[in-house]
């Protein structure tokens, strides 16, 4: 699959006037509210229609504005899961997930509605009507909808927003699976990095309507430029053990091995992690008496004072980079100098996931 | 008629054939008028509600002026178009046969007009209330706009449509000016229960005569009315739970 998007179109004061390419997979448009990430996807999803635009996927051009073409929404076989779930509240639960069959064409891949409804987790759902659901589960019903509605693509706009942390972290790992066990390309429009993290192959940050980095999570998301509190690194390993009684599990990193709280996760399952920067502490020594789990041995590979009395610290810790931000005074104080032998230390409560 | 003062008695309650003509004649027009004019009611309400046209102001008031004018006056213009001799009256006996002045249809025609504007209005507020993003979350599940009209606007909007076409037949049920004005009073083909309450009054002796058909008017509205509480009912505890 491939989808190239681009769209210039003015809503009032705001200017949206960015574009992507994207090979499949899932690309997380990223950014902070009104930075137009919602205004991109409703351009792909024929919700608007822009001043200037080109949408083409698969070859396939269903937006034109020089040639005049513009496919409508409900030709284009796109999924849209909104923030609000906007179910239906006339029809139940199953009518609802039916909804989208009933259009799609006989000829497209039919969706295993069993299938769907299991990796979801709404089997005890279907005869109830969307009123009585709570929000994670009117959520998980909406996805399910857009999914079997046969989807060549499936436009994620904000989908975990409107949920409490419980809720989020209830429907996460149907997230993770659907990105492992479905086929369809995603588009998933987001502010939080921990989503990010956790779900994209790509990320395209947007920053007042306009593209401003493009990359995987782990290039963008420690990009010195992107001025966010919660910058750090993404680290991918492999859940090694799972400690049960304390609920925590062990990653195994390049060389380095990691605990983090476990939520829900079996071993060997490959996993993301996300430190933030401003989580990571910089020690010169191994430290004792510590109550943080982790601590990593590494060398200096990069100092990057930004300015404004902090320091952002590279670590090389074996095949791993891990970002540290400290005050300068700390930096000098340490005396931290390029190849400096130090340690990197991450409190496990602050990679709760 | 000769009959004892017991029978008599009973006989006060008993409606004539003529009453019962009346009775019939009146739900028969009132129903037809509803149900003619719920189309017409559905495709306006919508129009004032979503549409952006020139004009649309002008359409509204059109719609309205039942609302505003002397039955009288809607009467006698309905009797210049639709009389026999009128623009659109003649057209339609010429080439279609369809006469309207003077039958129980021009009766009909008159009841539904003035029920109109208050079916339009009740249907045009359920669809100014209906949710436009989940139109166009069916949008994005592949239904084009007829599909989305019928498959999630309609059964949103079903509450305002009942109540509109209650509306419309209690109108038409306690219609006079204009059908009176328009097709007159003809027992049996235009008188309806309220003409002929108000022939009852003309005559000397008539008051037991109106007072039956008052009953029997007051009982029809009564069950209209609460069949439509009992529908909108029924279709709030399905639609309106969230």
């Amino acid at each position: 699959m491939t989808l190239t998007v681009k769209a210039r179109q003015t809503l009032g004061e705001f200017v949206l006037d960015a574009g992507f390419t994207s090979d499949g997979g899932v690309t997380a448009l990223f950014g902070p509210s009104g930075s137009g990430k919602t205004s991109l996807v409703r351009v792909i999803a024929g919700l608007s229609k822009p001043e200037h635009g080109r949408l083409v996927v698969d070859g396939e051009t269903l937006l034109d504005t020089e040639s005049r073409i513009f496919v409508p929404k409900h030709r284009r076989r796109f999924g849209y899961v909104f923030q609000e779930s906007r179910l239906f509240p006339h029809l139940s639960v199953r009518q609802n997930l039916a909804y989208g069959r009933w259009f799609a064409p006989k000829t497209a891949a039919p969706e295993n509605f069993d299938r769907i409804v299991e990796l979801l987790g709404i089997g005890l759902l279907l005869d109830r009507r969307p009123g009585k659901l709570s929000g994670g589960e009117k959520q998980r019903v909406a996805i399910g909808r857009a999914l079997l509605s046969a989807p060549r693509l499936l436009l994620m706009d904000e989908p975990l927003a409107a949920l409490d942390d419980l809720r989020k972290a209830e429907i996460l790992p149907y997230l993770e699976r659907l990105r492992d066990e479905t086929s369809t390309p995603i588009v998933y429009v987001s502010h939080s990095v921990s989503e990010v993290a956790r779900l994209a192959d790509n990320v395209v940050i947007m920053k007042d309507g306009q593209v401003e980095a493009v990359g995987t999570p782990s290039e963008v998301l420690s990009m010195p430029s992107t001025e966010r509190r919660d910058a750090g690194v993404v680290l991918t390993g492999t859940v090694e053990t799972i400690d049960i009684p304390h609920r925590l599990a062990t990653i195994r990193l390049a060389q380095a091995q990691i605990v983090v709280p476990n939520a829900r996760v079996e071993e060997g399952r490959s996993v993301r992690v996300h430190i933030p920067e401003r989580d990571v502490m910089v020690a010169t020594q191994r430290p004792e008496g510590l109550s943080a789990l982790n601590i990593l041995e590494g060398a200096i590979a990069a100092i990057e004072p930004d300015g404004d009395g902090m320091v952002r610290i590279r670590i090389r810790c074996g095949g791993d980079m891990v970002l540290a931000r400290i005050t300068a005074l700390s930096a000098d104080r340490l005396d931290l100098r390029l190849e400096k032998p130090v340690f990197a230390v991450i409190k496990t409560v602050a990679l709760e996931r | 008629m000769a009959a004892t003062d017991g029978d008599r008695r009973l006989d006060w309650l008993a409606l004539s054939d003529e009453e019962w003509t009346a009775i019939r004649l009146s739900l028969k027009v009132s129903a037809v008028a509803m149900i003619v004019s719920l189309p017409f009611g559905i495709f306006v309400a919508y129009l004032l509600a979503r549409g952006k046209f020139w004009g649309k102001s002008i359409l509204n008031g059109i719609v309205h002026l039942p609302l505003i004018l002397p039955p009288v006056v809607t009467g006698f213009l309905l009797l210049i178009l639709f009389g026999r001799r009128g623009v659109i009256g003649a057209f339609l006996s010429e080439y279609l046969g369809i006469v309207l002045s003077f039958r129980w249809t021009g009766a009909a025609l008159a009841c539904g007009v003035m029920g109109f504007p208050l079916m339009v209005r009740s249907i045009r507020l359920s669809i100014e209330s209906v949710d436009r993003k989940l139109e166009e979350a069916a949008g994005t599940l592949g239904a084009g706009p007829a599909w989305v009209f019928i498959t999630v606007t309609l059964p949103l909007i079903l509450p305002g449509v009942i109540a509109g076409m209650i509306l419309a037949f209690a109108k038409a049920m306690g219609e006079f000016g204009a059908t009176i004005t328009f097709v007159s009073n003809i027992p049996g083909e235009t008188q309806t229960l309220s003409a002929a309450i108000y022939t009852f009054t003309q005559v000397p002796g008539g008051d037991a005569g109106a007072m039956r058909l008052t009953l029997v008017a007051i009982a029809i509205s009564f069950a209209a009315l609460l069949a439509s509480e009992f529908l909108a009912y029924l279709i709030g505890k399905r639609v309106h739970i969230e």
